[in-house]
């Protein structure tokens, strides 16, 4: 007998899609898709359920349905359509609570898949290169979607010790990037010019959609708990990605890029949080190592990668000065470009 | 490189841009006017073209022809400069630029560029940038080690060619001009980048931060240094932290306390010898003998310095003194003799704090005998 999977958070793009191709797989018997408003697009073999995970409907559903495996995607970074941070503070932590209250009173439930974020560890100045999994952020975040996270992993933990018999796996994803993707990053990403913190160039790390995806599928086949850290191989720097998206940057001191966040907020233009001024002041790193060991997941995309797929769907063509030098390149002609690809690689790397 | 060559100046009238060889170039050439290929007007019989090693024979006087003046066909401005002409001037600067083999110098520059301009580089997970390392930071700090410093290094051979290793260092001058002098001989002497852990601070302040990371550098903390010492990397500390690099001028070469010796617990569990590095000459460059303690708590740092010559002098105050440098790497302490779990015992690692310690200032003060007098 297959799963029967619920899936929160269907209403928005990256959960339909992914509701959709884990209806489509085999071992899975039916997904059941549960959110407030019903999805834009087509849901293919998905049960829509309207239901508000804020009420005690949820548990209802989830008896009915005879559903095993939760997979609890509906934690959103921005209130975006939503309305105020009231809204997405109480859509975050009423609707977690209710969920994992309903899910502690059926019995048949085996599984619970947490989508959370590498957002959990904070930035500061004083964090260390890359987080571990047990590490703990070095100030503990005062509000925002960050405390929103960081409380919902902690009524997660509490879920866990009053249901030992659930295996519980978080998954701590960094930035999401891709095509179809709608977070503050990308429509960070997606802005003209580019505002960056004057004299800091963070380190930031990727995971692709499809490797979103693919570790949410492996996570509900696999049923291995723990938290993990996701995110592709590699880091880059906030200076190389805008470069890769060939946008100009307005380096602005640090209180002017909250200012000018906000009024880009108020226009509507990018849904900036407060968290991510610290994002891209100090940026951040996570280990992946037990993502590889424990879960046995390998990611796709590095996270360069996943930048070049991004921002070869949003990106601009060459610059003025790129197209000089590249025309340059080729005046020199067949043993320049030999040469050149030979300078790539005999670049020591230490 | 190539070798140093003698540029003749002056062209006696022939068309061509005084490289002293025997026929002008492509260049020349077109700019003197088409007709003007290079006749045999002269008794040197002409050479191949770009041949610049070749000098013509000193006891051989070229005898001159008179020629009426030159001229170009183009009188008016309107005509311009067809492309193929841009092309060809350009060759010959670059010629002139990058020397014989210019060709390939100036495509692994154009490669150069165009990876920074496209951000098609690699980064490691600490933010270090091997490239911007080497060809910026390290190849500007090269006249300030050799030439102001005059840095005389002693003990290189106790640098591990390879593995990793924790290089622990006195602190001093004010400044941590010591960590960027150390970075740069350890890349001069071994060829391998030094990875400096530095305090929060630096990670804080603007423009020194980016720099830092992209320098090698990350944060002083247990979970960095164990993360980059397993990785096989050539680790610097400076255990006294700022209350050795802010130290009294009265208070030279006097080490101060090792922190809480997590430096050695680092290299205790990763199973990595322990370099101890002795630095000369720092203390002297800025002589701290004040401080504004009201106004470093208002910025948020440590001390504010105050100099014989700063702030008296503004920025001229902020020129380090030209003081003489002596650098001894003294013999590695191994830690991979010690037990398991031996990280976790504080007896042993206060144990070896002192032993680096009581090392390190052992052989400041045997450097301090040899040094003549401070400036040279």
């Amino acid at each position: 007998m297959g799963k029967v999977v619920l899936v929160t958070g269907v209403s928005r793009d990256l959960g339909r899609r992914f509701a959709r191709s884990l209806a489509a797989e085999a071992g899975v018997d039916r997904v059941v898709g549960v959110d407030a408003v019903p999805p834009q697009r087509d849901i293919g073999d998905v049960t829509f359920v309207r239901a508000d995970i804020r009420n005690p409907v949820i548990a209802k559903v989830i008896a009915k349905e005879d559903v095993d495996t939760v997979v609890h995607m509906s934690v959103i970074a921005t209130p975006g359509s939503t309305g105020g941070r009231g809204t997405m503070k109480e859509l975050n932590i009423i609707g977690t609570m209710q969920l994992l209250a309903a899910c502690q009173k059926a019995p048949g439930i085996r599984n619970l898949v947490v989508k959370s974020t590498s957002t959990v560890y904070g930035a500061s100045s004083r964090d260390p290169a890359m987080f571990t999994e047990d590490m703990e952020p070095r100030r503990q975040p005062s509000s925002g979607y960050a405390k929103d996270v960081a409380e919902i992993e902690g009524y997660v933990r509490g879920f866990g010790r009053r249901r030992p018999d659930v295996r519980v796996t978080t998954l701590r994803l960094a930035n999401v990037l891709g095509p179809h993707v709608t977070s503050p990053t990308t429509s960070y990403f997606r802005l003209p010019v580019i505002p960056t913190v004057l004299g800091f160039d963070p380190r930031l790390q990727f995971v692709h959609e499809r490797d979103l995806m693919r570790v949410l599928t492996h996570a509900v086949h696999s049923e291995i708990p723990g938290t993990y850290n996701i995110a592709g191989d590699g880091v880059m720097l906030l200076s190389q990605a805008v470069r890769r998206l060939r946008k100009p940057t307005v380096p602005l001191v640090r209180p002017a890029v909250g200012a000018v966040a906000s009024v880009l907020k108020s226009a509507r233009m990018a849904d900036f949080s407060p968290e991510q001024l610290g994002f891209l002041t100090f940026g951040r790193g996570i280990d992946t190592t037990r993502m590889r060991e424990d879960l046995r997941f390998e990611p796709e995309y590095t996270s360069e990668q996943t930048f070049c797929d991004f921002a070869a769907a949003i990106g601009g063509g060459p610059g003025p000065v790129e197209r000089a030098v590249d025309g340059l390149s080729a005046a020199l002609g067949e043993p320049a470009t030999a040469l050149s690809t030979a300078g790539v690689t005999g670049v020591p790397h230490g | 490189m190539a070798d140093a060559e003698v540029i003749p100046i002056g062209t006696g009238g022939r068309p061509g841009r005084g490289t002293g060889n025997a026929r002008p170039s492509k260049a020349s050439r077109t700019l003197a006017g088409g007709s003007s290929r290079p006749k045999s007007r002269r008794t040197s019989k002409p050479s191949d073209a770009g041949g610049a090693d070749e000098t013509p024979d000193p006891g051989e006087i070229p005898v001159r022809e008179t020629r009426p003046p030159t001229t170009t066909e183009d009188r008016g401005p309107t005509s311009g400069i067809t492309p193929s002409e841009w092309l060809a001037a350009f060759q010959a600067g670059a010629g002139q630029v990058f020397g014989n083999d210019w060709e390939p110098r100036l495509a692994e520059f154009l490669a150069f560029l165009r990876r920074r301009l496209t951000g098609e580089y690699e980064v490691d997970q600490f933010g270090f940038d091997p490239e911007v390392a080497e060809r910026l930071l390290l190849a500007s700090l090269r006249p300030l080690a050799e030439k102001w410093f005059r840095i005389e290094v002693r003990g290189t051979e106790n640098i591990p060619g390879e593995g990793g290793a924790l290089v622990v260092s006195n602190h001093s001058g004010t400044l941590p001009v010591d960590t960027l002098m150390t970075l740069f001989t350890i890349h001069e002497q071994t060829g391998r980048f030094l990875r400096p852990l530095g305090a929060d601070l630096v990670f804080r302040m603007p423009f020194v931060s980016s720099l830092a990371r992209k320098g090698g550098s990350t944060l002083a903390c247990n979970e960095d240094a164990e993360r980059m010492l397993t990785g096989g990397e050539l680790v610097g500390v400076w255990p006294e932290g700022f209350k050795g690099i802010g130290k009294p001028f009265t208070e030279r070469y006097k080490l101060q306390r090792f922190g809480r010796g997590g430096f050695v617990a680092a290299a205790l569990r990763t199973g990595v010898p322990i370099v101890p590095l002795s630095v000369v000459g720092a203390e002297e460059i800025y002589p701290l003998i004040g401080n504004v303690p009201a106004l470093a708590r208002l910025l948020g740092i440590p001390y504010v310095p105050i100099t014989p010559f700063f702030p008296w002098l503004g920025p001229l105050g902020m020129v380090p003194l030209p003081s003489k440098w002596l650098m001894e790497f003294g013999e590695p302490i191994r830690t991979d003799e010690y037990d398991e779990g031996a990280a976790d015992d504080p007896m042993l690692v206060f144990n070896v704090t002192d032993q680096v310690r009581e090392t390190i200032q052992q052989s400041l003060y045997a450097l301090l005998v040899q040094r003549s007098s401070v400036w040279r």
